[in-house]
């Protein structure tokens, strides 16, 4: 197991409101590994675009963030920098270059009065110090690697003349083009039709295959973190609620929020090969405003497994003892008792897979 | 099961927008029926035309030729007045909540505006009971009416939204995309209203939506769309379990299965969805479809009945029949 591209240890956000400090990230720790890709899974309000934007160092002053924490980023040259105490002089020369970044929405990230060959080769100058017309060259090039058609022509187009998906493939293509080592993808698809949608997720696999590069992939889609994420994060409220390898958090999600989310899905109703529910498994309320959350685990008022010890405190983020690279951790009292019962059944016998994979949900 | 007449037929709808010498085809000749009590869904990608059929069934948009019989009676020949009364029985579910309603009427005012509208529980008495008793039927409490839009969440404006259509006492109710602005967790409690209240008022729903999970769920037919026009119709468990159009099987391949085991197949469409103003010559699909050959850009496939009450718009069906399902 080889040093992790990035290593993210106790992120904190803040922003300070007239009603008070927002806590937009709470202490979130996760790693991404060379190559591989993490998903920040969350719904609105669960702090994983704040998480991006913080690693990005994105922010715009006027937010007067608080930031906390450590990013330990591994450059291509093998030094280890935390992206959140770097110069700003320094982390501009690694974004867009090492580290790089997709936005959701492909019309506001573009600039409308600037070609997309500019746009692109706007990176390539300033960070691998090509001119003008081998920038522009080099900005054909990646508009192929990203398979749109009449590139030649394409990289003199300006955005409006680019279909959605075309235009996600532009900022890919962009984001793509001083080969980072890290990518950030923001929601990249949540703008787009499931045709799209697919395409663009089959290019981002491909893309990530042949440059080796790891990938933070930021959704609220699980569907999709099911077949392009290695490791996933589950926040909630701007907390990790429970981290696991893909396979072990579908075959059995142990925070009560992962169940819901997965259960609640109208899709998981149907593949049961039965008939319909009457009515789909629902979360109840919503989620707490961030100016009065509640004494105990974020969740809680809206758990149907809450007991009085819930109420009490913030429960700490458990690490289940596992082999390493494997590592389960799930912020909930109850699922203590899991843990344990997993620790020890991995001290006894190496880990068997399970014969049949199925989502324990509760009713 | 057909044998009643239809609450709701569409013939041969379409809406061109922009320059009568070079339309924008939103929606092409699409034909449909809604029983009453049904839940119709109508599914296609971003400018398959659904949205603009919702709104041309409702006179929101004036179609360009054909008709919408609303039993029986043919809506686009109604005067404005006559409309006007017929639409406390035609509502609407808007997409984005946010969007919806009006951030300076207080939640009693944007109910009571329904209900006056159609002279309603017209004493202030009755109304405000009226209006406690929608907000209950939602899943609000009556305390809720003297709030702002602003106080509440994505989910509850939903609601409202939902309380607003019901206040005049509709039957049939075109919900676009009611879902689809708010998190998953919102959705499946939004999910579970819409289908509590279907049973108790015994509505009929025209459900427009790209999600085919929640189609799958909510609908009892299924209309698929493509560029304006029906690719095919089905009873929704025949729809999901054997779609015959390569439109319709590539949207069920490339939905997402929340479920690292079950492997995804690459039926994956190439290219983008053409542009309405200048669609394909013969069947909409053809330049995206793995089927296609030179035929199909020859003629516009009709919308045929190969089972009963099973509808497919393509000249390859046997090509496609012979093999497999996918």
């Amino acid at each position: 197991m080889s040093l992790p591209r990035l290593t993210v240890r106790n992120l904190s956000t803040s922003f300070p409101t007239e009603d008070g400090l927002v806590r937009s990230v709470a202490d979130v720790s996760f790693t991404i590994a060379p190559g591989k890709t993490t998903a920040l899974v969350g719904e609105s309000g669960s702090g994983k675009s704040v998480t991006s934007l913080t690693l990005m160092r994105l922010l715009p002053k006027t937010a007067q963030a608080q930031v906390s924490g450590e990013a330990a980023f591994v450059t291509r040259e093998g030094r280890t920098v935390d992206l959140l105490q770097l110069h700003e002089a320094s982390m501009r020369r690694l974004r867009g270059n090492q580290v790089s970044m997709i936005f959701q929405e492909p019309m506001t990230s573009l600039n409308p009065v600037l070609t997309i060959g500019e746009q692109i080769a706007e990176g390539v100058r300033l960070h691998l110090g090509l001119g003008r017309a081998a920038a522009l060259a080099h900005a054909r090039r990646m508009l192929d690697l990203v398979e749109i058609p009449a590139a030649a022509q394409r990289v003199h187009e300006y955005p409006h003349q680019l279909s959605g998906g075309m235009r996600q493939r532009v900022m890919i293509a962009l984001a793509m083009a001083c080969e980072p080592t890290l990518l950030i993808a923001d929601e990249p698809t949540t703008a787009l039709d499931v045709t799209i949608q697919a395409q663009i997720l089959a290019l981002m696999r491909r893309l990530q295959a042949e440059t080796g590069m790891s990938l933070l992939f930021i959704t609220h889609n699980l569907g999709v973190v099911a077949h392009h994420a290695d490791d996933v994060v589950v926040l909630y409220a701007g907390r990790v609620v429970e981290s696991a390898p893909v396979r072990d958090l579908f075959a059995e999600p142990w925070h009560p929020y992962t169940q819901g989310l997965l259960a609640c899905l109208p899709g998981q109703a149907r593949r049961a090969g039965q008939p319909k529910p009457r009515r789909l498994f629902a979360i109840r309320g919503q989620v707490s405003s961030p100016l009065s959350p509640p004494p105990g685990c974020a969740f809680e008022p809206r758990c149907n497994h809450a007991e009085a010890a819930c109420r009490g405190a913030m429960p700490a983020l458990v690490p289940a003892p596992a082999p390493a690279g494997n590592e389960r951790q799930a912020r909930c009292v109850r699922a203590v008792a899991k843990l344990q019962q997993a620790a020890l059944a991995r001290g006894v016998a190496p880990r068997a897979k399970p014969a049949v994979w199925s989502a324990k949900v509760p009713r | 099961m057909n044998t009643a007449p239809p609450l709701i037929e569409v013939r041969h709808l379409k809406t061109y927008f922009g320059k009568p010498d070079r339309p924008v085809r939103a929606v092409d000749g699409v034909s449909f029926t809604i029983q009453a009590g049904e839940t119709l869904g109508l599914v296609g990608e971003s400018g398959s035309g659904k949205s603009t059929i919702g709104r041309s069934v409702l006179r929101l948009v004036e179609r360009t030729a054909g008709q919408v019989l609303y039993r029986g009676q043919d809506l686009g020949a109604l005067r404005a007045e006559p409309m006007r009364r017929l639409r406390s029985k035609l509502q609407i579910i808007f997409q984005d909540p946010y969007a919806s309603l009006n951030p300076k009427m207080r939640i009693s005012a944007v109910l009571a505006e329904a209900l006056a509208t159609h002279g309603l529980a017209t004493g202030p008495g009755e109304r405000d009971t009226r209006i406690a008793e929608l907000l209950e039927l939602v899943g609000l409490r009556p305390e809720h009416a003297r709030r702002f839009p602003h106080e509440f969440s994505g989910g509850q404006r939903q609601r409202i939204g939902i309380a607003r259509a019901l206040a005049v006492e509709p039957e049939f109710i075109v919900a676009d995309e009611p879902l689809s602005a708010l998190d998953v967790s919102i959705q499946s409690q939004v999910i579970n209203l819409l289908a509590d209240l279907r049973e108790r008022l015994g509505l009929t729903l025209l459900f427009i939506s790209h999600d085919l999970d929640v189609v799958e769920y909510l609908c009892d037919r299924v209309v698929v769309l493509y560029l304006g026009k029906v690719m095919e119709v089905a009873r929704t468990d025949e729809l999901f379990e054997h779609a015959l159009h390569p439109y319709t099987r590539a949207l069920l391949a490339a939905r997402p299965v929340p479920d690292p085991n079950v492997k995804t197949r690459h039926a994956a469409l190439t290219g983008d969805i053409p542009s309405p103003m200048d669609p394909p010559s013969g069947c909409v699909f053809r330049t995206r479809c793995p089927y296609a050959i030179d035929a199909c850009a020859q003629q516009v496939p009709s919308l045929d009945e190969v089972a009963p009450g099973r509808w497919l718009a393509c000249i390859r069906r046997d090509a496609i029949l012979m093999k497999a399902p996918a």
